[in-house]
Order: structure tokens, then sequence, then C-alpha cells
């Protein structure tokens, strides 16, 4: 591996989190982003030639090194480490919601699920996988949700375009709340939400 | 608060056709949504031409053993199947082309609902995938995170003063006395006890009989020349009294 490639494993050996292309480029004054492009792609393919324990994931907008998937049960089984708890089907749903509408509401999330939403929203915020984008102009000018990066660490994805397309969904994408409801619908969802 | 974290692996477990003992754990189903799709699935009947009548008394038979701290969101949606139930049985001209199925709305929901679903699905399995990978040093999955921006204008800022206000049950109200602190005289009297002597005792600063507003004001006296490098402040021994000096850079004028 050049100078560059060994620099920038020790850097992402050090780390507990991704770092990006930028981070790391400013570990090297003479290194451009485009060197350091070279210099992961080396380091990754020199993983996976070699048949390392670990691999090199480009994750959340940057770059980490993990162990293989083949060696998770082994590792958990001696207590090196624990694999991180499943989400409950409340959490997917809720950040599905978010993911794929940001910014969006509490109202529109609890539209979607059909249930109140407050309970999830705090925990997902605390575990920092959602975050407040702003402010909507709508009455009481509610809260606005977004995902945080810590959402694309937790799914493995390298940003957001990774979540799959509403094609590749067995069911298309519904236009969102298409034609103006009668007027008695209309007031059936004002009691709702109120 | 509710959980993020799933304990056991969850199977929607229902009992269906099995009489009057019909069964279904709502704890398994994350919503009224959820619990109408399971029932149309069981039943194998197409989400588009939903029959209301049916699934409705199911609904209300499935939610009947419901808690109420929990039933709300199922009650909702309960008086909506009822009231489509309704609407369904109110006689209509079959060419009649302004006639709108009121089943439209609850369909797309459960449309939009579903794909939710379908996504929430994948983004598990993808956090599952994720989770076999370990990172070098495992850190626990952090508990804290730092607290969200705290956006709010004024309005909200008083508003919540009130709050805290009208929870305390008697407020404690304090008069706020000015003391009648005189630092200029105290400055005074310290500077003309500097032209006399090199240096004095914290005692002889304070002069006879003081009370607690002499010596507050003689402290922050003290305080101030120091700061302005009028004087020394020395202190011999631990605990020993406070020795005032003059500062012999600069002698007294």
């Amino acid at each position: 591996m050049t100078p560059l490639a060994q620099l920038l494993e020790a850097a992402l050996f050090s780390a507990s989190r991704p770092l990006t292309v930028e981070e790391l480029s400013t570990l090297d004054q003479e290194a451009t982003l485009a060197d350091v492009r070279v210099a992961l792609e080396q380091i990754r393919e020199h993983y996976d030639f070699e048949q390392h324990g670990v691999e090199l994931l480009e994750m959340a907008g940057g770059y980490q090194i993990l162990t293989r998937p083949v060696h998770a049960a082994a590792i958990e089984r001696a207590h090196f480490s624990v694999r991180a708890p499943k989400l409950t089907a409340a959490a997917l749903e809720t950040l599905a919601v978010i993911a794929y509408r940001q910014p969006v509401g509490r109202a529109e999330i609890e539209e979607i699920r059909g249930v109140s939403a407050g309970g999830v929203l705090r925990s997902l915020q605390e575990r920092g996988l959602i975050e407040v984008v702003g402010r909507s102009e709508a009455l009481g000018r509610p809260l606005l949700y977004g995902t945080a990066a810590m959402f694309l660490e937790l799914l493995g994805l390298r940003d957001l375009a990774d979540l799959p397309r509403a094609e590749e969904l067995t069911i298309a994408l519904q236009p969102h709340r298409a034609e103006a409801e009668g007027p008695e619908d209309a007031a059936a969802y004002v009691e709702a939400e109120s | 608060m509710e959980h993020l974290l799933v304990t056991a692996p969850e199977a929607p477990t229902t009992a269906l056709g099995a009489g009057p003992g019909f069964v279904v754990q709502l704890d398994a189903f994350s919503g009224p949504l959820d619990l109408l799709l399971h029932l149309l699935r069981e039943e194998q009947l197409e989400i588009a031409d939903i029959p209301i009548a049916r699934i409705a008394d199911q609904f209300l038979l499935a939610i009947h053993e419901l808690g109420l701290n929990q039933a709300a969101d199922y009650l909702d949606m309960a008086s909506r199947l009822v009231r489509l139930k309704a609407q369904m049985l109110l006689p209509r001209r079959s060419e009649d082309d302004g006639w709108e199925d009121p089943r439209a709305e609850l369909v797309r929901r459960l449309l939009e609902y579903q794909q939710i679903r379908e996504i929430a699905v994948w983004m598990g399995r993808a956090a599952e995938r994720r989770a076999e990978q370990f990172a070098r040093g495992y850190l626990p999955p952090a508990p804290e995170m730092p607290p969200p921006p705290l956006t709010l204008d004024l309005l909200e800022l008083l508003q919540a003063v009130d709050r805290v206000i009208s929870a305390i049950p008697f407020p404690v109200l304090h008069r706020v006395v000015a003391r009648p602190l005189d630092v200029e005289a105290a400055t005074r009297r310290i500077e003309e006890l500097l032209a006399e002597r090199e240096e004095f005792g914290w005692h002889e600063a304070l002069g006879l009989r003081p009370t607690i507003v002499d010596v507050l004001s003689t402290l922050l006296a003290l305080l101030e020349l120091a700061k302005r490098g009028a004087l020394r402040l020395v202190q011999p021994a631990a605990f020993a009294p406070m020795v005032i000096a003059r500062d012999p850079a600069r002698p007294a004028a």
C-alpha cells in the first residue's frame, strides 16, 4: 500500500465513526480528494484480496472499517461485542415515514400510521436517528422532522438515495392526499387530529 | 414513553374462526391500520374492495378487550368504520356517476400504510445486516445524544415561565431590600491608611464596631483596589489574617 493509504488506514482504524473523504484529506496537506479516493480503493482491495476479517465500507457519507458479517456470531458468543438491539415495528414505521416524507410534521406521521407518535418521536430523537429540521408554516407552527446522519449509520446506507425507490416497491407510491375530500371527510379529519 | 426495542420476536397471533372466542393480541400490532391489514389478509380480501360491514364487525370484536389507555387510536378507527358501514348501507342508483365510494379514503390510507410497512421491513433488514458488522472499539449505542436544538420565540419562553410558576403550589416571595453599601467611603478609608502605613491588618481596615454592611463594603473596596493594583493582599500563612500592603511598584501618592 502507498504511504497515503497506510495513513488513511491508521486514521480509519482510530475512528469510531465513518470519516468523509474531506475529513481524510486533512491528514495530508498534499493529498487531493481524488488521491484519497484512490487510496481508499487500494485499502478496500487490499482487505478483499488478502481476505482480511475486516472490510472498508462506505456509509453515511463516509468510510469506516468494520468486521465482516461472517464473524458476527463468533464475536458475540465470546462477548467481545454485542449486536445493536433491533428497533420495534413502531420505530421502524415512524422512521420510514420520516425518511420518505421529510421534512414532515407529527400530525402527518400520525395520520399515515393511524396512531399517536409522540413517544416514538421522542425516543428516536434521543437516539439521534431523527432531528428537528424546521417548523411548518401551518397553524401552531408544528415542528418538522428529518432523518439524522445516525439513521444512515444504523442502516449502513451511503445516503438516502440508497433507500428503495418507490417503483422498486411492490406497491407504487400513492399520490399524497390526491383529491380534495368531501366536506364531511374533511370535518372527520379535523376531529381526528384535534 | 414507548419502547423502541423489541424484546421478543413478534408474531401477530390470531385465532380466527374459533367462534366467539376470536382473540387478537393487540400488542403485536403497531396500530389500527396494521390490525385492519391483518384482518384483510387473514380473510384474503382485496384492499380495493373491502366488505366494510364484515370488517367493521371484526374490528370491533378485536378491540373489545382493549384497555382504555391504548384504546384511543383504535376507537378512532372503529368509529370511522362504523360510519363507513352506515354510508355503504345508503341506497344509491347504479348509474349515478356522481357517486363517490365512501371507502376511497380508507383504501388510500391502507395502501399508503402498507407501503410504509414494506419500507419499514426493508429498513429492519438493513439494520439487522448492519448490526452484523462491528466497528473497532465497539461503543454501546449512544444512550444520550446532545439535546435537540432549542428553538423558541419570546412568547414560548414566557409561556414556559408561566407554566413553571403556576406549578408552584405556594410561591415563596422575597422582599428584596437594597442595602446601603458604601464602597466609596471604605475605599477612602483604606487609601488614608495606605498613605500613613506600609501595611496593616484586615481588622484595622474595618474600623471600630463594624456592621455587616461595613464588612461587605470594605471587602469590595479592597478587592477593587487590589484589582486596580493600588495595594497587595497578602496572607502570610493559611487561615492567617489578611495583610493589606502598599504595592512596592507603586508607592502611595
